[in-house]
């Protein structure tokens, strides 16, 4: 569904991509690991193109999407992002910021693209909540809008960047609930995270990135419980 | 001479249709000033070069020359240009609105720089094209930010009119010259023609300020 071939990413001199090649199977979830500024966000950003590839060569379902003269906006369409900051739109009511996109970008109708709506605010848990305002809701219940508000647009994939890091504890797990859901219907996602236990139990398979490559990548009990690269050996050494 | 102010109530319906022109004059030119302020606001964060120096060019000459100047321009200079003479109060609206227009568009461009980055990228993921962006998540969010600035900008508007008294419009400011030639009174007839002003600055910045907490209340983070 996703395959990356030698992609770079400089910002001004700093490289913080040296090449990475990676490929993400349709209905496979992958949890990307590793220490801050190891460029896994970064990485994922490159994936819908809000950071612009230095080098190499992205695919999205077959297209070429780094080729020049590609429609940005109709790639970005069919992958959704989660945010770490949630992101939501704070002048619109959590029921307007699920049903915007699709009413403008995907031209579906306003009763239409409001009961997707609803059954999506059902899906996530907080079917109550469709006319308050963003900042009215706790931090875990904007990042379930957050993820409403993406699948609303029907992506074909599911890009979260650290979706869990700025929630206080108690609120991680029903964000964490909402994606394992997700997985379990067979969506397609990326997932840079720090939650060990959601990469072990949800991931089918778990990338460590260090100073910008892959450093090793397995099925997550390999990768989590017997990790070969001793770069690896010693994060999880820190964060386990 | 002493102070006599009992010609008050006879000048009153004179230097109230004064004060109806220059409120009249203020309202037209700030919102012409809105609608080019606001294009060349987003002009100034366009993403296009091209645009963004024309912008600049235009916000530059218009803040660093004195609307007299641009007043003068239009009234007296653009009829030898065009063979026919400008009336007052077109002369007095177009300067005043491409005068207004160059602050309000520091005010637009200020306000869509103070949104958050999150705000755009969250946007351009689920598929909005750029101009999308603006129109639906970023510009309705400056437009709350920008209406307190806006509101002095209309104050400083209303108080700068009082500039079109020289190519005889019958503003507040003129309507009290003209009372002064009736009534020898200068001093009192000032005074009065600075207390309208300052009742209608002061009710304008009371209005800001209350719409200020109304759009507050709707939703709307800070």
């Amino acid at each position: 569904m996703i395959k990356t071939v030698g992609l770079r990413k400089s910002f001004g001199h700093n490289e913080v991509l040296h090449g990475i090649d990676a490929t993400i199977n349709p209905h496979e979830v992958v949890v990307v690991v590793g220490p801050s500024g190891s460029g896994k966000s970064t990485f994922l950003r490159c994936l819908n193109l809000l950071e612009k590839p230095t080098a190499g060569e992205i695919y999205f379902d077959g297209q070429l999407i780094t080729a020049p003269g590609v429609n940005v906006n109709e790639i970005r369409r069919e992958m959704g992002m989660v945010f770490q900051s949630f992101n939501l739109f704070p002048h619109l009511t959590v029921l307007d910021n699920i049903a915007l996109a699709p009413k403008i970008v995907r031209h579906v109708s306003k009763d239409e693209a409001e009961e997707t709506a609803r059954d999506l605010l059902r899906k996530v848990g907080i079917a109550d909540k469709e006319s308050a305002y963003p900042q009215e809701l706790s931090g875990g219940q904007q990042q379930r809008v957050a993820i409403a508000r993406a699948l609303a647009m029907k992506p074909m994939a599911m890009l979260f960047d650290e979706p869990t890091s700025a929630l206080d504890p108690e609120m991680i797990g029903e964000v964490l609930d909402v994606m394992k859901a997700l997985a379990v219907e067979g969506m397609t996602m990326v997932v840079v995270s720090h939650e060990m236990g959601f990469a072990r139990e949800v991931a089918d398979r778990v990338l460590f990135m260090d100073a910008g490559l892959i450093v090793e990548e397995g099925p997550p009990a390999q990768v989590l419980g017997d990790p070969k690269n001793p770069r690896t050996k010693a994060f999880l050494g820190k964060v386990l | 001479m002493a102070l006599d102010f009992s010609i008050i109530p006879g000048i009153m319906p004179a230097l109230l249709a004064g004060a109806k022109m220059t409120i009249e004059l203020a309202v037209i030119s700030v919102a012409i000033g809105f609608v080019i302020g606001s294009l060349v606001g987003i002009a100034r964060v366009s993403q296009n070069r091209a645009l963004r120096v024309i912008a600049g060019i235009y916000v530059d000459f218009i803040r660093g020359t004195p609307l007299l100047v641009q007043l003068f321009l239009v009234y007296f200079g653009l009829p030898t240009l065009i063979g026919r003479p400008v009336p007052p109060f077109i002369a007095a609206i177009s300067a005043m609105g491409i005068n207004s227009g160059a602050y309000v568009a520091e005010i637009v461009r200020a306000g869509i720089q103070s949104i958050d980055r999150g705000q755009t990228e969250a946007a351009r993921s689920l598929g909005l094209t750029s101009s999308q962006t603006m129109q639906y998540i970023i510009f309705p969010q400056a437009f709350r930010r920008i209406i307190p600035p806006l509101g002095n900008e209309f104050i400083a508007m209303l108080k700068d009119s009082s500039l079109v008294s020289v190519i005889a419009l019958e503003d507040l400011l003129r309507k009290g010259q003209v009372v002064i030639t009736r009534t020898f009174r200068p001093f009192e007839v000032y005074t009065v023609v600075a207390l309208i002003y300052l009742v209608m600055t002061f009710v304008i910045s009371k209005l800001v300020s209350w719409s200020e907490r109304k759009l507050k209340a709707v939703g709307q983070i800070d």
